[in-house]
């Protein structure tokens, strides 16, 4: 997997808290066995009318033909709480998103985008109300996201944000993260060789 | 130095501390058709292995009918999924529990009841219930497909430890509040993300008086919190529950197994990152009004008004939860109908929830007009409820005796509710459109369910005998 450095791109404002997996992408799209493909449903319920996806709904963010192509999502507070599903991940990201910005993410999920290379950043409240209004007013608006200076510039602002070091070093490197692992592997054979009998 | 039941747990799995990552030892490792085809594929394509296949257990439950053992009765997708299972369990070697077998039911149902879950192991699972296992003092998890991946080619995780959080119910619970009524009062205290990033430990007396069936109920909707794990300490009580279970350890290894269990308490004076502390005595039957599950009031309660709330993101929410569940604020909840009962779930489908449902079904029959099913959580679970002929009950009084599974929890399956129906549901989300695009999913307990089942409306089963 290629790693993650930089990014530039337009954002699609969601302005709403909470938002939970179930929204980013239903249950009766998790039947599945490959890991793509999940972009058309993202936001099922929202992005269409109908059940089908043939009729788009035009109140919704991501149909607005001013934040077509958007590949920064915009959000608020505890994105992506709910299942730990990871098709949450995969269907933004096959979506065209490549980096979520929200005031503050679920645990899970923000540790899923990070084994899918989509960057999350989170950010404080008056800092996500600036950037909210500077979509506002330009919706093309180039949003600049580094994560090597784990900053944000939009308009006029820089902003830095936190990212532990090692899910920052893993999305630089688009490390596999198994194969890392497994040069542990003398460690985790001398765990094994003292866990109780029972266990 | 005073050490948590978490720090415990935690160090007793550690193989090697990287930086500040820790990498983390797994005990168990269930798996279901959901969540595990994509990690198989992955393992297949780098060609590796499952490490301990021995520590890796099967189930299906979230994609089945409950009403029918055909693979294929929910559709060609969902028979792929379960057939996929299949085939990656039989080529791994891994012990799986499909549909038809004594063992099958939801994965987090039959962990506990195989005894495959103990104190002290860390537990992960791909689906964000697994907390429910920390009822037995476990360190139990849910996880992405990725991570699913990486516990299968290793046994284990690169994890950061989470912040601790000890949550405290005081005192006796009233007569007629279950554990159900508990968790949704936390949560409703500490909000739908209250405990994000930490791990909850509950304890005092109302905790330790809940049977372990009911500390699953508690332990289970952590998540909904947004803990990543919750915990309650082991006792005896968990120990009578384990002996002589399938998975549980025998003569000298049960022996040296309770030994090391009895030391897993938090020590005195060890320090949370964060405490809450409820008084058993103030929680009334609970019922959530809005589209997370910390929108939570008391049946006594009115269902609030957005203007109620001082946090401006609350209120915005709140005007969009009443506007989704078409209710307005200061409505009663005696004026709310429902179409639906849903009883089942990881939440609440065990034997003690179904006999405590069957008590009050028994006292009434379900209101014309309303839907209501009853989802045994697993193949023991229906077979233990027909030997107690509990479903006779239930056939008499007019719910529907269904085949063990998720259901309408999530509705994978079949059972999915059409837009504007209203659910009272004793499962653990009621997000938009969680039980069917457009429906309105009410979390209660089972004995609230079919009080609601039973007068068409929500009522407090404490009065229903006036009620009928």
């Amino acid at each position: 997997m290629s790693g993650f450095i930089h990014h530039s791109g337009a954002g699609a404002p969601l302005d709403q808290a909470n938002i939970d997996t179930d929204q980013i992408i239903p249950k009766q799209f998790l039947t599945g066995v490959t890991r793509s493909g999940y972009g058309k449903h993202l936001f099922h319920d929202w992005r269409y009318l109908d059940l089908h996806e043939q009729e788009p709904n035009p109140d919704f963010v991501l149909n607005a033909p001013q934040h077509k192509g958007a590949s920064v999502l915009v959000t608020r507070e505890n994105f992506g709480c709910g299942s730990s599903r990871e098709h949450a991940p995969w269907s933004l990201a096959d979506f065209g998103f490549r980096v979520i910005i929200a005031t503050s993410f679920a645990d899970i999920f923000y540790g899923n985008c990070i084994n899918n290379q989509l960057l999350p950043v989170a950010l404080p409240s008056n800092k996500m109300d600036m950037l909210f209004a500077a979509i506002a007013h330009d919706p093309s608006v180039k949003i600049d996201i580094d994560l090597p200076s784990q900053t944000v510039k939009f308009a006029d602002n820089l902003v830095s944000f936190e990212i532990a070091a090692h899910h920052k070093n893993n999305l630089l490197k688009g490390l596999d993260a198994i194969g890392q692992t497994l040069e542990f592997d003398p460690q985790i054979s001398n765990y094994e060789s003292k866990r109780p009998a029972w266990i | 130095m005073a050490l948590t039941l978490i720090d415990k747990v935690w160090q007793a799995h550690v193989v090697e501390q990287l930086g500040e990552d820790t990498l983390l030892y797994i005990d168990r490792h269930l798996i279901h058709e959901v969540t595990s085809p994509q990690a198989f594929a992955g393992l297949d394509d780098a060609g590796r292995k499952v490490r301990r296949p021995d520590l890796t257990f099967g189930t299906m439950d979230h994609s089945i009918s409950t009403r029918s053992l055909a693979l294929d009765a929910c559709g060609p997708l969902n028979k792929l999924q379960l057939q996929t299972l299949a085939i990656n369990c039989e080529k791994h070697g891994i012990e799986l529990y499909p549909v038809g077998h004594k063992n099958q039911g939801i994965v987090h149902v039959i962990g506990p009841q195989q005894g495959l879950i103990q104190p002290g192991m860390t537990v992960v699972c791909g689906d964000s219930h697994t907390a429910t296992h920390g009822a037995f003092g476990a360190l139990a998890f849910g996880i992405g497909t990725s991570q699913v991946e990486h516990v299968l080619a290793t046994q284990t995780l690169k994890q950061s430890k989470a912040k601790s959080m000890k949550v405290e119910v005081k005192g006796k619970l009233p007569v007629g509040v279950t554990a159900k009524d508990i968790i949704l009062a936390i949560i409703g205290r500490i909000g739908h993300a209250g405990a994000t990033g930490h791990v909850i430990e509950y304890c005092g007396q109302a905790i330790q008086d809940l049977s372990m069936e009911e500390r699953m109920t508690i332990c289970n909707m952590s998540i909904e919190a947004g803990a990543k794990a919750g915990m309650i300490a082991p006792d005896q009580k968990t120990y009578d529950y384990l002996k002589g279970r399938e998975f549980a350890p025998t003569g000298e290894n049960w022996t040296a197994a309770v030994e090391y269990w009895q030391t897993l308490f938090t020590d005195a004076g060890a320090q949370y990152d964060s405490s809450v502390e409820l008084d058993a005595a103030d929680i009334a039957p609970q019922i959530t009004w809005g589209t997370n599950p910390g929108q939570v009031v008391a049946v006594n309660q009115d269902i609030p008004s957005p203007e109620s709330f001082s946090d401006a993101i609350e209120r915005e929410s709140a005007i969009k939860a009443l506007k989704y569940m078409g209710l307005s604020a200061g409505q009663k909840w005696e004026d709310v109908e429902v179409s639906h009962v849903f009883i089942g779930s990881c939440t609440n489908s065990r034997i003690e929830d179904l006999r405590a449902a069957a008590k009050i079904a028994a006292k009434g029959s379900v209101k014309k007009g309303v839907t209501a099913i009853i989802v045994p959580g697993s193949v023991a679970v229906k077979q233990q409820a027909e030997q107690e002929s509990l479903d006779k009950i239930f056939i008499q009084a007019g719910f529907e005796w269904r085949l063990p599974g998720c259901s309408m929890c999530l509705g994978m399956n079949d059972d999915i509710l059409q837009p504007g129906d209203r659910c009272a549901s004793t499962s653990n989300r009621n997000f938009e459109g969680r039980q069917g695009r457009g429906a309105r999913t009410h979390l209660v307990s089972p004995e609230m369910a079919v009080a609601a089942a039973i007068t068409g409306k929500f009522t407090d089963v404490r009065s229903l005998g006036e009620q009928i």
